[in-house]
């Protein structure tokens, strides 16, 4: 292969092509201008968004990766700008999303020296990455980045952090690029045992109610389809976690609904009913286990995951199936008998009646004053037709969207799940949208929330990304607000807002904009919205103290599940 | 379950920052390091960690599987005091004139297998390798004549198991 010498400012924009990165998202800073530089050289080939902020940059990179699911990019100065990405990176880290970050830093002789906008970004950003490396050498960084796109979307993804010293962007090499295809120390899918499919097959078919609990493994492994054919043929209810949300339609007949703290009554209730419990890309999350010491006790368990070190780390499993999911599910494929179960199907039914009965009719149906947010959901699904992808922030307004939301297709839900990172959803629907350009794509966002990364308002300015805003104004911080309702006799430390006018804040950056105050008015607004070619916002004032059930208290076993 | 010491044998490229991830991995679970020793191995460019810790054998597994998530980190194992051959050094500056007036501290020496590494008309240095108990017992006979300075190194250990790193690099790449 013939090589050129170019400057490493270059090189790294050139790596960034080799891998199929032509839409990035970041915000210059002095140590990292000559990478700018070329950007501007190279915009024809690679599109550079300017958010507002560096939490904007990485949450919009995320957005886009989790669309796509190919590898975001984020890009940031030294110091501040580094420090600013740290938030983003954590939330990937949890949430397994596959992300390079590069970051400029001080030349390499000020290393050290407190110099200008220095920070120590490796030693900070270690326990939240997949990986991360400076580059002080110009001739290292092709094969850093090549390693760096490896890692973070091989095996379980994750992000990757770059760090790259000032004078080396100035420095030449002769540029010749090899994507990474291993790492001898990295063994990103581990081998299957294949006695561990017969066990669980064994176990799957003898079992008279076997129950499965699947994640974004699922997505990650792009094993949707597998995924529904073992569910059909061996007919057991499955239910999702919040991450694992659209990776089976909603309203398919085995899916029995999300477990966990503000999960269905069903699936959480005979979570400690079910004599096989069946884990599929997922981890075990408190948040879906509640109290472990109660948790699925009576059932064996059989986890299936690309991470070993998920296997027994929350939940003692009986039997793990290592390795891809794509591929362990194809494989027990045909190990599996057709199955029908029935009356045990039945009983989720029945407790889904129940759970009707008792929330979602008086959620949907709401005949008092104040619009629930389950009624703006459901507007929603009425005009998208389960088409959209619904990117949703932290809080309450997450667990309604996650509840209600009609789920069509994969890759329609994107969130902070695992991070819990409230900001997340305007500059992740701006990634998602420029992911996947011809999906609708909607921010559900609470009014805490939305001020948190409002600034990214003017990143739909100047790129005109068509998202679709909508903001669930209950004027408190809603979740907590809940909390200390329950569980701290209605003493609402710090949860009252005073917010702004955000009718007025969007049109000042140029986006059409309306408010609902009526139920009256909401389906009309959500048309309207919805038929909107342009990026939209839509602020719905919710009812002020509505509260999230079912509910799992912290520290409560999953069959005590509250309805109210 | 109950606590017991583990020793944690680490094979790790040699590389700048794994100390640091590998550190992290403890102080996020709030775990103290006993000890911790990092030295090259007896294959090229790898290095080898062992860290002591006082933990359930339930959540050594768990760290392993932590510290083998790593990307540069080849393979990780642990092994009971029982399971492995271990050793640690210690070094004893004293007096000198304290080894002509004190004529026990020549038997402690002597009945300790201790080694006398240098002598200087103002000071000796003593070097002890063993056990944790044998240096903490020649530290006991020596402190009532005045120790100037004491200094123990982390555990070194070998595996009575075999550790096969060789195989395992040859089958990664293969």
């Amino acid at each position: 292969m013939s090589t050129q010498k170019i400057s490493g400012a270059e090189a790294v924009v050139k790596c960034l092509l080799a891998e199929g990165s032509d839409l990035i998202y970041g915000y210059p800073g002095g140590a990292i201008m000559p990478v700018y530089d070329k950007l501007y050289k190279y915009q024809d080939k690679i599109h550079h968004v300017l958010t507002r902020h560096e939490q904007g940059a990485i949450h919009a990179a995320q957005g886009f990766a989790r669309v796509t699911g190919k590898v975001g990019v984020a890009i940031a100065t030294s110091g501040p700008g580094a420090t600013n990405l740290v938030t983003g990176i954590a939330d990937a880290q949890i949430d397994s999303t596959p992300l390079v970050c590069i970051t400029g830093q001080v030349g390499s002789n000020l290393l050290g020296s407190d110099a200008f906008q220095e920070t120590d970004i490796i030693s900070i950003s270690t326990p939240v990455t997949k990986w991360n490396y400076q580059i002080t050498k110009v001739s290292d960084i092709p094969e850093v980045f090549a390693k760096a796109f490896y890692i973070a979307k091989s095996g379980r993804p994750g992000p990757v952090l770059i760090d790259i010293t000032k004078d080396v962007q100035f420095d030449t090499l002769d540029f010749k690029y090899e994507k990474c295809t291993e790492i001898r120390s990295y063994k990103p899918v581990p081998d299957t045992d294949e006695k561990s499919l017969q066990i669980a097959a064994d176990l799957i078919n003898n079992a008279k109610k076997p129950f499965i609990v699947f994640g974004q493994g699922v997505t990650l492994g792009k094993a949707e389809e597998e995924f529904k054919t073992l569910v059909e043929k061996a007919n057991i209810p499955s239910a999702c976690t919040l991450l694992g949300l659209s990776a089976f339609p909603t309203k398919h007949e085995l899916n029995v609904g999300m477990v966990g703290m503000h999960g269905h009554y069903a699936p959480n209730k005979l979570t400690n009913e079910c004599d096989v419990l069946i884990a599929i890309g997922m981890r075990f999350d408190d948040r879906v286990t509640g109290n472990l010491e109660t948790y699925a006790k009576q059932a064996k368990v059989i986890h299936f995951d690309i991470d070993p070190s998920e296997i027994d780390k929350n939940v003692k499993t009986d039997v793990a199936v290592l390795g891809n999911v794509k591929s362990t599910l194809t494989k027990i494929l045909p190990l599996l008998k057709e199955q029908k179960h029935t009356s045990w199907l039945q009983e989720f039914k029945d407790l889904y009646q129940i759970e009707y009965n008792e929330v979602i009719d008086a959620q949907l149906n709401a005949s008092h004053e104040g619009i629930t947010m389950a009624e703006v959901i459901e507007s929603i699904n009425k005009e998208t037709s389960g088409e959209a992808v619904i990117v949703s922030d932290v809080g309450q307004h997450q667990m309604i969207a996650s509840r209600y939301t009609n789920f069509v297709h994969p890759k329609s839900k994107i969130t902070s799940g695992g991070l819990g990172t409230m900001g997340f959803a305007l500059p992740a629907s701006i990634g998602a949208k420029m992911g996947a350009p011809e999906r609708e794509v909607v921010a559900i966002i609470g009014d805490g929330s939305m001020q948190m990364n409002i600034q990214e308002l003017g990143t739909i300015l100047q790129t005109k990304a068509a998202v679709k805003i909508v903001v669930l104004n209950n004027e408190f911080l809603g979740m907590v607000r809940q909390w200390q309702e329950l569980f701290f006799d209605k003493r609402y430390a710090s949860t009252v807002m005073t917010n702004p006018d955000f009718v007025k804040i969007a049109e000042g950056y140029s986006i059409n904009a309306n408010k609902v105050t009526n139920r009256e008015e909401l389906k009309s607004a959500v048309a309207e919205m919805i038929a909107s070619d342009e990026s939209y916002f839509l602020e719905v004032c919710v009812e002020n103290e509505g509260n999230v059930f079912p509910m799992i208290p912290t520290g409560a076993t999953v069959s005590d599940v509250r309805l109210k | 379950m109950k606590e017991e010491l583990y020793t944690i044998s680490v094979y790790s490229e040699n590389n700048l920052g794994l100390l640091n991830r590998i550190s992290t991995i403890f102080l996020k679970r709030h775990i103290n390091i006993e000890s911790l020793t990092v030295s090259n191995t007896e294959i090229e460019n790898v290095s080898r960690f062992i860290i002591v810790v006082n933990m359930t054998e339930e959540n050594v597994k768990k760290i392993i599987g932590q510290i083998e998530k790593q990307i540069e980190v080849i393979k990780a194992y642990y092994h009971t005091n029982d399971e492995s051959i271990y050793i640690q050094s210690a070094l004893f500056k004293i007096k000198s004139s304290l080894l002509f007036d004190e004529r026990q501290i020549q038997n402690s020496i002597k009945n300790s297998n201790a080694q006398i590494v240098t002598v200087s008309p103002d000071f000796f240095v003593i070097e002890k390798s063993g056990r944790k108990e044998e240096i903490e017992a020649l530290y006991n006979e020596l402190l009532p004549f005045g120790i100037m300075q004491f200094v123990r190194s982390g555990r070194i250990s070998v595996s009575k198991e075999e550790m096969k790193i060789s195989e395992l690099l040859n089958k990664q790449l293969n």
